[in-house]
């Protein structure tokens, strides 16, 4: 059989139909075409994609499984070492990692392990097969541990997967969420288009199925403290908080309506079901021509979110160039199609209102010049330069820091200067037993970098525990 | 889901219900507010608490009637179950140090002034409230003010009970007759507390005013509360809800908290079609 160069492309929505509803934009492989991609996977000896991985999924093994038809086992075997496969599916950047270390992909494409993935994961879940196995679980219990507290704070991709391996091990396990639904940044950062809501319920599910007890409204630091959980008898805990604390412009004008943070915005849609406002009761305000400042991924988010609430001129303001854009190559593409405009190499200067609201923004264009500190090209701003965009929104998606509510209200956790939680590389805090992980200790990441630090953590909150009551 | 224990009416529009939170009664400190959603489609809206009892594990929530959420919360009954609350959140407001004290409420705003003059009288305070209402029947807590205030003077617009006009006329009286007053705290409408501020600034008197701007999360996420304090962005739900009233852009607070009227009214016919 000749070799085929290029991955199995994968069916979506037409552009002009997609910026009409909230679906899904992948429809995911068939079962044939699943096969036809998975044939294309070498089966390295070294197997790099592996390394590539940062939770190690058995890459090559799965792959395998699904070209002998057992996809069931493919489940099993990406479910032990992934809590959140139909996620990781969807929303791992595999072009920097798997994917990008990948044998074939040297003279071809790569094989698409994260459609794989994808579609491994939604094969198991349809059938309700997407719990990892009697006799998994049993080779993970350490009886030592049975029926011991470990806290988790934040039901995040950081916490989840932390909570599912300590609970895997044995632990009576209780996570303490903030907002009002399980899943941290998939529930109100993501949106429905990238990572439908009903495939975080699913993985939430087969979390809670494994003994994991979610509190909501639960704000640790203001509601409990970590000294608290320590005294009602937890002897451990993970802090997975993330990276909450929105970045503004600190620019003329930026407190005018119509100007949001991405995380509002996005909470505002996405956790609150704005776009189905007025059924749910939470309002967002898009108007015709809106403008998000920034270029990564929550900032291609943003812009296609409002697409689809009807913005009619959706604009990328970004300061740098298109080569420096820091979001998936995918996520810009579906933007593109989606006929988002990108106004590349122009620095927002100002916010101009009229009677309190947003109209017009000011501005000012830039070119390169001289690599800086992250390698980067400086974009320097072109005097006199300066021009106008007419708008009815500006959503701001420069980033985020760390939320301080639980570090300032923690004894002894020592933090970084922007914030971050300091660990050592088995992801323990200053403080004895208190350990963290996700955007909360490297500042905002990737969903699998933060789901990685889970499961380091979960492994070394085990051999504390054990080291524990051996003394 | 928490329970509503007890409901009362304090006037017309506005409510009081006791829930059974016991976390959050745990460790309310006055001040401290808490965010609610009524049902499972909707808002997320912050709420002052009004009064706890960390014994029972309840707390007391006061709102008025302004919008769609909080004519639902209204609706509901003694033994009925709010989806989710979530608090204490804010920063508690510092109760040490001060002698002499005074408070004013303006309308519903004198609810989420209850538990500071509570707070101030029994950290030993000379208290003073002022409470003030458009007419009579919407004066509240006038027994409860009364046991923790050493004074208290009850103001309305159209005169049917107490002082006829406003209560920064009483406090302007009170600043005149007595230069020992060490601080002013002022919770009701934007207006009102402008008002306060402007006129205390003139006598150099501290100024606290507790400010309740549009939030989503409540817990520093998404910025949808910033206020200008002191020439700085601060979020209300994290760095307040409490602010020196000499620093705050009342301008700017204003013209954010209207930023959804239409939206609102939106939401209020729709539910008026429903209801018919």
């Amino acid at each position: 059989m000749a070799l085929q160069k290029k991955k199995t492309p994968m069916k979506e929505q037409a552009p002009e139909e997609r910026i009409k509803n909230f679906n899904e934009v992948p429809f995911g492989y068939s079962d044939d075409e699943a096969v036809v991609e998975a044939e294309r996977c070498l089966q390295c000896k070294h197997q790099p994609c592996v390394e590539g991985c940062p939770v190690h999924v058995p890459i090559p093994q799965f792959i395998q499984a699904v070209i002998d038809g057992d996809v069931e086992e493919a489940g099993q075997i990406l479910k032990s070492k992934n809590n959140l496969p139909a996620v990781c599916g969807r929303v791992c950047p595999q072009e920097e990692q798997c994917e990008n270390v990948c044998v074939m992909g040297i003279k071809n494409e790569p094989v698409a392990i994260g459609r794989l993935e994808r579609y491994v994961a939604d094969y198991n879940m349809e059938r309700g097969s997407d719990k990892s196995s009697a006799a998994e679980l049993e080779k993970m219990k350490v009886p030592e541990l049975e029926g011991r507290k470990a806290a988790v704070i934040g039901a995040g991709p950081a916490g989840l997967t932390a909570a599912a391996d300590l609970a895997k091990y044995g632990l009576d396990v209780t996570i303490f969420e903030a907002l009002h639904e399980t899943g941290g940044v998939l529930r109100y950062g993501i949106p429905e288009f990238r990572l439908p809501k009903k495939i975080v319920d699913q993985e939430v599910e087969a979390i809670k199925e494994l003994g994991v007890d979610i509190q909501l409204n639960v704000v640790v630091g203001k509601s409990i403290t970590v000294d608290e959980l320590f005294a009602k008898g937890y002897e451990s805990v993970f802090i997975g908080v993330g990276a909450g604390l929105p970045r503004f412009l600190n620019i003329p004008g930026e407190n005018l309506n119509g100007v949001y943070s991405a995380n509002e915005f996005l909470t505002r849609v996405n956790l609150m079901k704005a776009f189905k406002y007025p059924e749910y009761k939470t309002p967002v305000v898009v108007g015709d021509k809106v403008a998000v400042v920034g270029a990564g991924n929550v900032a291609m988010d943003a812009a296609r979110t409002a697409k689809r609430l009807g913005a009619e001129d959706v604009y990328i303001v970004y300061r740098r160039a298109e080569e420096q854009m820091p979001a998936r190559s995918e996520e810009i593409h579906h933007a593109q199609e989606e006929g988002i405009e990108f106004k590349l190499l122009n620095n927002p200067v100002a916010i101009h209102g009229e009677d309190g609201r947003v109209a017009r923004m000011e501005c000012q264009q830039m070119k390169l010049g001289e690599k800086d500190d992250s390698g980067r090209r400086r974009p320097i701003p072109i005097e006199g330069s300066n021009w106008m965009l007419d708008l009815d929104t500006v959503i701001i998606a420069i980033g985020q820091n760390p939320n301080p509510l639980l570090t300032s209200n923690t004894k002894d956790l020592k933090t970084k200067s922007w914030g971050g939680i300091e660990v050592n590389d088995d992801q323990q805090t200053s403080r004895e037993g208190v350990y963290a992980g996700g955007d909360v200790v490297t500042g905002a990441a990737t969903v699998i970098k933060a789901m990685g630090a889970g499961k380091t953590a979960a492994e070394n909150i085990k051999n504390y525990l054990l080291e524990k009551s051996k003394k | 889901m928490y329970e509503i224990l007890e409901k009362e009416v304090l006037a017309p529009t506005i409510t009081k219900l006791k829930v059974k939170a016991p976390m959050i009664a745990e460790k309310t400190k006055p001040g401290n507010f808490i965010i609610l959603r009524v049902d499972e489609k909707g808002e997320r809206i912050p709420l002052t608490v009004a009064d706890y009892d960390r014994e029972t594990g309840v707390i007391s929530i006061i709102f008025q009637e302004v919008g769609y959420s909080t004519k639902l919360l209204g609706k509901m009954d003694k033994g009925d179950q709010i989806q989710d609350i979530v608090g204490p959140l804010g920063h508690h407001i510092d109760l040490e140090g001060y002698e002499k004290v005074v408070l004013l409420g303006g309308g519903s705003g004198t609810a989420l002034l209850y538990p500071k003059v509570r707070g101030f009288y029994e950290q030993g305070a000379e208290v003073i409230s002022i409470t003030g209402a458009r007419t009579k029947n919407l004066i509240i807590l006038e027994e409860e003010l009364e046991k923790y205030s050493d004074r208290l003077f009850i103001a309305t617009d159209d005169g049917s009970y107490g002082h006829h006009g406003y209560v920064t006329d009483i406090l302007k009286d009170l600043m005149e007759k007595e230069d020992d007053i060490d601080l002013v705290v002022a919770i009701g409408p934007v207006p009102m507390m402008k008002a306060v501020a402007d006129m205390t600034k003139e006598y150099g008197i501290k100024t606290i005013v507790s400010l309740n701007t549009i939030m989503v999360d409540g817990t520093g996420m998404c910025g949808a509360c910033r206020v200008t304090v002191g020439g700085e962005r601060k979020f209300t739900c994290v760095d307040g809800p409490a602010f020196d009233a000499h620093q705050v852009d009342f301008e700017e607070l204003m013209n954010r908290l209207n930023f959804y009227q239409n939206e609102e009214d939106l939401v209020h016919d729709t539910a008026v079609e429903e209801d018919k």
